[in-house]
């Protein structure tokens, strides 16, 4: 479940609009209209709407630190990773139908960071639903031309010996940054590893802190 | 380290390491080639495979014949002239096979 109707590349007008500020784009306008004739036809009910939703979240929730604890713990695993995200995600049980993960490293030279400019392609199978930043214009559009304006902005200062990559998942990949693992952290329990996982910092816009 | 290819491409027409060019090209219709990239220089960082042709799915077909799918990676330097951050920063973007050219 990777293509979300919503906010796949199929209609690139309606990202002439933030999802978060400004009036409804053309696209948002036909949509929502299509609902409520769906719904006064009787096709659909607001509350299925509301339901399948709430499914979504159930059905991909955010898997992401839990993967990426096993890679801290263990370097067999994360070269697997490194390798074929989708394969090491099987390995560890955890099925990403249709997303073709990509991970990337952060390393003491090398920090990543994560956009879709086209729409919001994200790595939902692992991470669950995107974060509205993800989706803003202002995100897609600055991140990929003042990346480490944008990442000082979240808090988290590159220094300039350090190469900031940015991957624009544009196409047909998906992908996840592998952080470092922060000192003092060593002998945690894999559980209490997850816990400083935060999806931002899987996305790579911060980084975990012991 | 092998990096993940998903699908063999024997038929493609670059390797990992090729300096390629992307096509500054402007059709109208459905592309996945951002424009900010098109013209520009760069090098093959993967081979991501051979994907239904995303151009031609967008508007119901069957998206054969089936593209090369690469990951180039271009210094921002090249991408944005006026880019403010060091000179060792990259940004690596998915390119379909015929969007690019060798350089």
């Amino acid at each position: 479940m990777s293509h979300d109707p919503h906010d796949d590349h199929h209609h690139p007008k309606a990202h002439g609009r933030d999802f978060d500020e400004g009036p409804p784009s053309e696209y948002e306008i036909m949509s929502r209209a299509m609902q409520e004739l769906l719904e006064a036809k009787g096709v659909i009910s607001a509350e299925q709407i509301r339901r399948r939703m709430e499914q979504f979240e159930q059905d991909f929730p955010h898997r992401g630190a839990k993967v990426i604890a096993h890679a801290w713990a263990d370097a067999a695993f994360r070269r697997r990773l490194l390798e074929d995200g989708k394969a090491a995600c099987a390995q560890f049980g955890l099925d990403l139908e249709a997303d073709r993960l990509i991970a990337v490293e952060n390393t003491p030279q090398v920090h990543n960071v994560i956009v879709c400019t086209l729409c919001s392609c994200y790595p939902r199978a692992l991470l669950g639903m995107p974060p509205t930043w993800y989706k803003s214009e202002n995100y897609r559009k600055r991140v990929v031309r003042e990346p480490r304006a944008v990442l000082r902005e979240f808090g988290t200062v590159i220094p300039d010996d350090v190469t900031v990559r940015v991957h624009d998942s544009n196409a047909d990949m998906r992908y996840v940054v592998v952080p470092m693992r922060p000192a003092g952290t060593e002998g945690w329990s894999e559980e209490k590893l997850a816990g400083i996982i935060t999806r931002d910092s899987l996305v790579g816009v911060t980084v975990p802190k012991a | 380290m092998k990096a993940s290819a998903y699908t063999d491409a024997p038929a493609r027409r670059f390797d990992v390491g090729d300096r390629v060019r992307v096509k500054r090209s402007f059709p109208p219709g459905h592309r996945r080639t951002p424009h900010y990239i098109r013209g520009k220089h760069g090098v093959v960082e993967r081979v991501c495979g051979v994907f239904p042709n995303p151009e031609e799915l967008a508007y119901g077909f069957d998206g054969e014949p089936k593209r090369v799918l690469y990951r180039v990676r271009f210094k921002q330097t090249e991408v944005w002239p006026d880019y403010a951050g060091p000179e060792r920063d990259w940004i690596e973007i998915e390119i379909y096979e015929h969007w690019l050219e060798k350089a």
